[in-house]
C-alpha cells in the first residue's frame, strides 16, 4: 500500500466526560451510521435516486462539533451533509422523506440528498456546488455582526474545496470584516477521486487559513472527544468577538465518493487501515475501557437507533407525493 | 459493430490524441478517477500525466488556463465535469476564450475546446440539472455545439480542434447508453441537419431531446431538424423545412425565456413568415429549478407525450 499517510494510531485514552454526555455523542454518531447504511441499502433498491454522498467513517466530525453549537448559530453544510442536519436537530423522519422526494420532507422533497434544509434548525443546506457554502457563510455571519448578535455560523466543507476561488474569497472576506465564522474543514484526503498531494502545492490547510491572519486548529476528527473539545474552543472564541477561527478535521470516508465510483483511486489496504481509527468502534472501546458502557448497553443504544431508522423509512414511505400541479411553486415570494 | 455514446466520446478523445501531439486534455477527475463519467477511462495509462492532466477543483483557473495554453500554441481540451460547475468559469470563457480575437484586432485567438456535460433528467435536483447552452451561444466569437448522435460525440472534438476560434462542446449523459455505428468519421461543426424527414410539422432540437423528438415525430409524421451547432446558427435547413410543413415546433430542455427555442422562433419568423400556416409553438424545461421526485422531473422537462400534444394541437 502507498505510504502516503502517516496514519495515526487510533484514538485511545481516558474520555474525560460525565457518561450522560459520552453516551450521546456514542449514539449520535451510530445515528449516522445507521442511517446512512440504511440509505444506500435503499439506493440499491430504487426508493432514493440521484446522487447519495454517504459520511461514514466521518461521523466524529459533525458529532463532535455541533454539540458545540447554540439553537441560534447558523449552520452551512455541502451534500455530504446528512448527519450534520440530523445532528442538529432535523428528525430522522424528515431527512429520510426527503431522500424519498416526498412532501413531508424536509425540504418538501424538492432537493433530496444533496439539499437538505431546515429554517427552524438554522440549517441552511445542503449545497450540491463545490464551496457554494463558503460565501453563503461569510453573508450569515455579516449579517449577525451588523444586528450586532452573538450568533455562530459555522461552515463545513470538504478540503476539495479549498482549490476553489470561494474560499480564498470567503476567508479573507471573513478575517478582514472581523466575521463570526467557525469554519469546519472536514480534511477526508480526497475529492472524488484526487488526492490533496495530486490537488494542493501547500497540503497544509492551516497554513493556508493563517496567511489570511486567521487563528486555525488542527485536530483528529476520527477522535469525537478531541473534535468535541476544539469545536468547543473555537465557537467559543468566535462568539466572543474575536473573529473567524478555521479548523483543520483529518478525517476519512470510508465509502466510496458517491453511489458511482470504481476507487480506483486509492488502496483496499488504505481504506482498512484508516477503518481501524474509526470514530465509533474506537470510541466505545474506549468508554468500556473505563466502565462506562458494556456490550450489553451497546447492543441497547444500537437496537434504539435501528428503531428509530425503521421509523423513519415507515414515515417515508407513508408520506406523499408533492402533485404535479405544484410543479412552479416556490420559484417566487407567493 | 455498434458501440455507445459514451464509447465514441472516448474514441474521439483518442483520435485527437494521435492525430496532434499538442492536444492535451485537463479537467477534474479525468485522469486517476477514470473520468467523472468514464469517458476518458484508459487516456492515463497511455498517455500519461503530460496530456492527461487532472486538474483541482478550480474551474475558473484550469478552464482559464486551458484558454491560455491555447493562445500560447498547444490545442487543449478541457473538460469542465458539467455545464452547472461551468458557471464558476464563466469570466474566462466569454470575457477572455470569445473576445480575445476583436478585442486585439485581430492578432490573438484562442483555438481551445471546452467539453462539457449538461442536462437533466436523472433525479440530480436542482443545482445538478442545468441546461445552459442558451448562455453559451448567447456570445460572440464562440462556437458552440451539441452532440447528441454517435457521429457528433466521436467527430466533434475533432472538428472543433481543426477551428482557430475557442469552441464549446455540449455532451449528454441522458445519452451515454446510446448505442449505434460511428458512420461519418468526419463531422463539420457549421450545419443543421434532417434527422428524419416528414410532411406535417417541422420539428427544431438539440441535444438530449433530439431521440425524444425523433420518437414523437413517428406519431405526426413530423419532420426532425438536428441544431447540432447552436452558435452560429445554420437556419437554411429550418426554412428549408418550413416552406415544405408550413408549421414549426421548437423543442428545447431549457428554460423557455431567452431560450435557443426563442431565437429560433425569431429567426423564423424574420426569414419565413409567410411560409408558415399555424403559430409557432415550443416545448421547453417549466421555468422552476429541477425538484429532486420523478414525477417532478419529468414533469418540469419536455416529454415525447408533450410534443406529440403540441403537434397535434397545431395541425388542428
Ligand atoms: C464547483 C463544483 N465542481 C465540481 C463538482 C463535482 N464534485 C462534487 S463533490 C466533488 C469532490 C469534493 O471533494 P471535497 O470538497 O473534498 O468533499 P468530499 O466530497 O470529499 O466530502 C466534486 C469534484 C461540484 N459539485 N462543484
Amino acid at each position: 500500500m502507498s505510504a502516503r499517510f502517516e496514519i495515526a494510531p487510533p484514538p485511545s485514552g481516558p474520555v474525560p466526560y460525565p457518561r450522560e454526555l459520552s453516551i450521546k455523542l456514542l449514539t449520535d454518531m451510530l445515528r449516522i451510521r445507521r442511517l446512512e447504511e440504511k440509505c444506500a441499502e435503499l439506493y440499491g433498491a430504487g426508493k432514493i435516486r440521484g446522487f447519495l454522498h454517504l459520511y461514514i467513517g466521518e461521523e466524529a466530525v459533525a458529532a463532535g462539533s455541533l454539540p458545540a453549537l447554540a439553537p441560534e448559530d447558523n449552520v452551512v453544510a455541502t451534500y455530504r451533509e446528512h448527519g450534520h442536519a440530523l445532528l442538529r436537530g432535523v428528525s430522522m423522519n424528515a431527512i429520510m422523506a426527503e431522500m424519498f422526494g416526498k412532501r413531508e420532507g424536509c425540504s418538501r422533497g424538492r432537493g433530496g440528498s444533496m439539499h437538505l434544509f431546515d429554517a427552524a434548525a438554522r440549517f441552511f443546506g445542503g449545497n450540491a456546488i463545490v464551496g457554494g457554502g463558503l460565501p453563503l457563510a461569510v453573508g450569515l455571519a455579516l449579517a449577525s455582526q451588523m444586528q450586532k448578535r452573538k450568533r455562530v455560523t459555522a461552515c463545513y466543507f470538504g478540503e476539495g474545496a479549498v482549490a476553489e476561488g470561494a474560499f480564498h474569497e470567503s476567508m479573507n472576506l471573513a478575517q478582514l470584516w472581523h466575521l463570526p465564522v467557525a469554519w469546519f474543514l472536514e480534511n477526508n484526503h480526497y475529492a472524488m477521486g484526487t488526492s490533496v498531494e495530486r490537488s494542493e502545492s501547500q497540503t497544509d490547510f492551516c497554513i493556508k487559513a493563517a496567511a489570511f491572519g486567521m487563528p486555525t486548529l488542527k485536530v483528529d476528527g476520527m477522535d469525537v472527544v478531541a473534535v468535541h473539545e476544539v469545536a468547543k474552543r473555537a465557537c467559543a472564541q468566535v462568539r466572543a468577538g474575536e473573529g473567524p477561527v478555521f479548523v483543520e478535521f483529518n478525517t476519512y470516508r470510508f465509502r466510496a465518493h458517491s453511489m458511482f465510483d470504481a476507487e480506483l483511486y486509492r488502496d483496499k489496504a488504505e481504506v482498512e487501515l484508516w477503518k481501524t481509527r474509526g470514530p465509533i468502534h474506537t470510541f466505545s472501546a474506549r468508554l468500556k475501557d473505563q466502565g462506562d458502557l458494556t456490550e450489553e448497553q451497546f447492543l441497547e443504544i444500537d437496537r434504539a437507533v435501528m428503531a428509530e431508522v425503521q421509523r423513519a423509512v415507515d414515515f417515508a414511505e407513508a408520506g406523499a407525493w408533492e402533485p404535479v400541479e405544484h410543479l412552479l411553486k416556490d420559484v417566487y415570494a407567493p | 459493430m455498434t458501440i455507445t455514446y459514451r464509447e465514441a466520446l472516448r474514441q474521439g478523445l483518442y483520435d485527437a490524441f494521435e492525430k496532434d501531439e499538442r492536444v492535451f486534455l485537463m479537467g477534474e477527475d479525468v485522469g486517476k478517477y477514470g473520468g467523472t463519467y468514464a469517458v476518458s477511462k484508459g487516456m492515463l495509462e497511455r498517455y500519461g500525466p503530460e496530456r492527461v492532466r487532472d486538474a483541482p477543483l478550480s474551474e475558473l483557473a484550469f478552464v482559464g488556463a486551458g484558454i491560455g495554453a491555447a493562445i500560447g500554441g498547444m490545442r487543449p481540451i478541457v473538460e469542465v465535469m458539467t455545464v452547472n460547475f461551468s458557471m464558476l468559469a464563466l469570466d474566462q470563457i466569454v470575457n477572455t476564450a470569445a473576445m480575445l480575437r476583436h478585442m486585439s484586432g485581430g492578432q490573438f485567438e484562442a483555438p481551445v475546446v471546452i467539453r462539457m456535460s449538461t442536462g437533466a433528467g436523472r433525479q440530480l435536483a436542482a443545482q445538478h440539472s442545468n441546461t445552459l447552452e442558451a448562455w453559451y451561444a448567447h456570445v460572440p466569437g464562440l462556437k458552440v455545439v451539441a452532440a447528441a448522435t454517435i457521429d457528433d460525440a466521436h467527430g466533434m472534438v475533432l472538428a472543433a480542434l481543426d477551428d482557430p476560434n475557442p469552441v464549446v462542446i455540449f455532451e449528454y449523459p441522458a445519452l451515454f447508453e446510446l448505442r449505434g455505428d460511428v458512420v461519418h468519421p468526419s463531422v463539420d461543426i457549421a450545419t443543421a441537419k434532417v434527422m428524419r424527414p416528414g410532411n406535417k410539422v417541422t420539428l427544431v432540437t438539440y441535444g438530449a431531446c433530439l431521440h425524444k423528438t425523433l420518437e414523437a415525430a413517428e406519431a405526426v409524421d413530423g419532420e426532425v431538424i438536428d441544431l447540432r451547432v447552436l452558435r452560429p446558427l445554420d437556419m437554411a435547413p429550418v426554412f428549408e423545412s418550413v416552406r415544405k410543413t408550413r408549421r414549426a415546433i421548437i423543442v428545447d430542455e431549457g428554460w423557455r425565456s431567452g431560450s435557443i427555442a426563442a431565437e429560433i422562433m425569431a429567426r423564423i419568423v424574420e426569414g419565413a413568415f409567410y411560409e408558415l400556416d399555424a403559430p409557432l409553438a415550443r416545448v421547453c424545461r417549466e421555468e422552476v429549478p429541477i425538484p429532486y421526485p420523478k414525477h417532478l422531473e419529468e414533469a418540469a422537462l419536455p416529454q415525447v407525450e408533450k410534443i406529440v400534444a403540441a403537434a397535434k394541437e397545431l395541425l388542428g
